[in-house]
């Protein structure tokens, strides 16, 4: 029997939901029947707008998708203008304040406190100037990610960003492809380092070379192998399977489409947990995914995948070089990116808007985010490069952080979201700056990655972390505290590992000790010069355990009680029953 | 009268009668020997997977974890709470719940 959600799309979804939104943002958000306000909060979010949680009724978070995170010169000054006119409500974040932009892990932005009778002057302002909140949540194509300085990279193999502007293009509002059985995170990389992270994407395109039939044979052609159902929702992580398909750029589309098309058509839409194309992929097999991918929805022959470059991945892979995109690298034009860390993706309006400034002054004006929630400023020549790097901003915003904060990543927690079990990204905060004070890495190690991700959603991918924490709850003295799991040693890479989870339910005040205590054996028993991840690698799960030893230690968590039973975690009165009216409409 | 009962947002929330009104990351004691081997399991509830109605009682089943013991899975039907004159209301958190 199909699900709620599936008849409720039955009867709108897509393009469509665009004219309704807009009337109940005119007539105001009472105006929503009480017996249909579940179907329309499922609908509005095919818009980008996600119904916060209880204790915050009629206010909305709003997801901006950038594709590949792309921000043309003059965007992020538009975005940080809505965040400061619009992303305030009746709570302040004690560490960001009032008005903050989220950069996400998939190359998108999300602005919270957005109210309904906003939304049509918000979309106007974002479509006039090239953006949008289409297909950023819901079950459709996503915000399709890659590598951010995809045409600028001097490590690139083939330039992606022409492709994901086409299938972008292509996908979106396509009413084809609108209503899928659930959500399609695609991934289309042209650089050699793996920055894209496909193999954690429901479909991923890898630059690949291949011998094209009619060459002259003297030199291989590029494009991407093919990769289906990657993702780390729910306990169930899977890295993307290798179809064996090979594409040229011009034939990406095609073949994006029809594996769309098959998701569509063979998905589960009467289990919404059983929904993903990466349970479609164990039940069928990749060799029966590209059969039917050959027989019934391409019709030219499909090849065989060509030669990839994972050998040379880099990106989160644990060691080497370029294991993020922090720090000042050359762009094949002669200029410059520089690689910015924004702690747990979050930034102030003021600061969106003059980092806007500092990317128009020193740059072109063009700014691009990435999937470690950091910003990156394009196109800075040599000669301006030592003025950015001397900016004041820059000082907060750095490109050469700390390693704890520069490889820490957070999802939204408790503040926000319905379905974290820990507040999260103050506490990550918490945690780095604790970290930064009081606990040395090796000399040679420069980068550690810590993920908190507030539940098994896993949107901070923790699975693919140095240290991977998730929402939990224990006792402590007997009082119900959170807490978090622990994972070690997981990362991309040639060869990607899932975390293992080690040491379960710490209280998250013992956390941080946690973490000195591991970082200390590591120190005194690791090879030399080897990498965390290979440390964890050579250990068992109980020896791993034991590292971990979980302590308290001078570090402070104001936030071991139960968060969800509050309005706002940091609100002075903070509980259910104080939770604030409606937003009125005006 | 009918009860309208749903699962939403990923499992984060029960909707009776169009109003989210149980939510997950709460701890539950629960009677439940099918699911641990604990006398009484001590369960953080992660995900609602299925919501239903026996009489006038509300019943999900649950993804979560013992945190006594680590057993992690799907629980049976767990009693929520209780559907009277159209109101509902949620069981108190400290009581132990029986699965079946």
């Amino acid at each position: 029997m199909p699900t709620d959600v599936e008849n409720w799309k039955s009867e709108v979804y897509g393009r469509e939901i665009r004219e309704h939104l807009f009337d109940f943002a005119e007539q105001g958000f009472d105006s929503i029947p009480d017996d249909e306000r579940d179907a329309w909060f499922e609908r509005f979010k095919w818009w980008g707008l996600y119904h916060q949680r209880n204790g915050q009724e009629g206010y909305f978070m709003m997801r901006i998708g950038t594709p590949n995170g792309v921000l043309e010169p003059g965007q992020l000054r538009v975005v940080g203008e809505i965040a400061d006119e619009y992303a305030r409500g009746p709570g302040t974040n004690p560490i960001f304040g009032d008005a903050y932009a989220d950069f996400t892990t998939r190359q998108s932005i999300q602005l919270h406190w957005i109210e309904l009778s906003d939304v049509p002057a918000i979309f106007e302002t974002l479509e006039a100037n090239g953006l949008s909140t289409q297909q950023a949540c819901g079950d459709s194509w996503r915000n399709i990610v890659g590598n951010p300085v995809a045409g600028k990279d001097g490590q690139e193999v083939i330039d992606a960003w022409p492709v994901i502007r086409d299938l972008n293009e292509t996908f979106k509002g396509n009413d084809d492809h609108a209503n899928l059985p659930r959500k399609w995170k695609v991934s289309v990389t042209g650089s050699a380092d793996g920055s894209g992270q496909g193999d954690i994407n429901d479909l991923a395109f890898e630059p690949a070379y291949k011998a094209v039939e009619g060459g002259d044979g003297s030199e291989d052609a590029v494009g991407f192998n093919v990769r289906v159902g990657g993702g780390l929702a729910r306990n169930e992580p899977r890295f993307a399977r290798d179809i064996d398909v090979w594409v040229p750029p011009e034939r990406v589309s095609d073949v994006a489409g029809g594996l769309s098309a098959l998701f569509r058509d063979n998905g589960d839409r009467e289990d919404r947990y059983n929904a993903r194309i990466k349970f479609l992929v164990d039940e069928w097999g990749a060799e029966a995914v590209r059969e039917t991918l050959q027989e019934e929805y391409v019709d030219f022959e499909l090849r065989s995948a060509g030669r990839d470059v994972r050998e040379e991945y880099t990106y989160n892979a644990g060691g080497g070089e370029r294991n993020d995109l922090i720090g000042v690298h050359d762009q094949k034009d002669g200029r410059n990116f520089v690689g910015l860390n924004v702690l747990v993706g979050r930034m102030g309006a003021e600061d969106v808007l003059e980092l806007a400034d500092l990317a128009e002054e020193y740059g072109s004006g063009e700014v691009r985010l990435s999937q470690r929630q950091n910003v990156i400023v394009t196109d800075v020549p040599d000669d301006a490069l030592d003025s950015l790097l001397g900016e004041p901003l820059l000082e907060h915003y750095s490109p050469e952080p700390s390693p704890f904060m520069r490889g820490s990543v957070a999802c939204t927690g408790t503040e926000y979201c319905s379905l974290s079990i820990v507040e999260t990204k103050n506490r990550q905060v918490r945690f780095a700056r604790w970290l930064k004070a009081n606990v040395d890495l090796p000399t040679d190690v420069d980068e550690f990655h810590i993920h908190l991700s507030g539940c098994t959603a896993s949107c901070a991918q923790p699975q693919i972390a140095d240290v991977s924490l998730r929402g939990m709850k224990t006792r402590k003295d007997g009082e119900p505290v959170e807490a978090l799991d622990v994972g070690l040693g997981g990362g991309l890479g040639e060869n990607p590992q899932f975390a293992r989870w080690v040491t379960q339910r710490v209280p998250a005040d013992e956390v941080p000790g946690a973490i000195a205590n591991l970082v200390e054996s590591f120190a005194a028993e690791r090879l030399e010069g080897e990498s965390f991840r290979s440390f964890v690698a050579r250990h068992d799960d109980d020896e791993l355990d034991a590292f971990v030893d979980p302590e308290e230690t001078d570090y402070d968590d104001p936030m071991l009680h139960n968060t969800k039973r509050t309005w706002y975690p940091y609100a002075e009165n903070d509980g259910l029953d104080e939770a604030p009216p409606t937003p009125a409409d005006d | 009268m009918t009860t309208r009962l749903r699962v939403l947002d990923d499992g984060a929330w029960l909707s009776i009668d169009d109003t989210r009104e149980v939510r997950v990351s709460e701890l539950w004691r629960l009677d439940a020997p099918d699911f641990c081997g604990c006398d009484l399991a001590d369960l953080i509830v992660e995900n609602f997977q299925a919501v239903g109605i026996d009489g006038a009682r509300i019943e999900a089943r649950v993804h979560g974890q013992c945190i006594a013991c680590g057993t992690t899975g799907v629980t049976g039907w767990i009693p929520v709470g209780r559907v009277h004159d159209g109101e509902f209301a949620e069981f108190d958190r400290s009581t132990v719940r029986r699965s079946r």
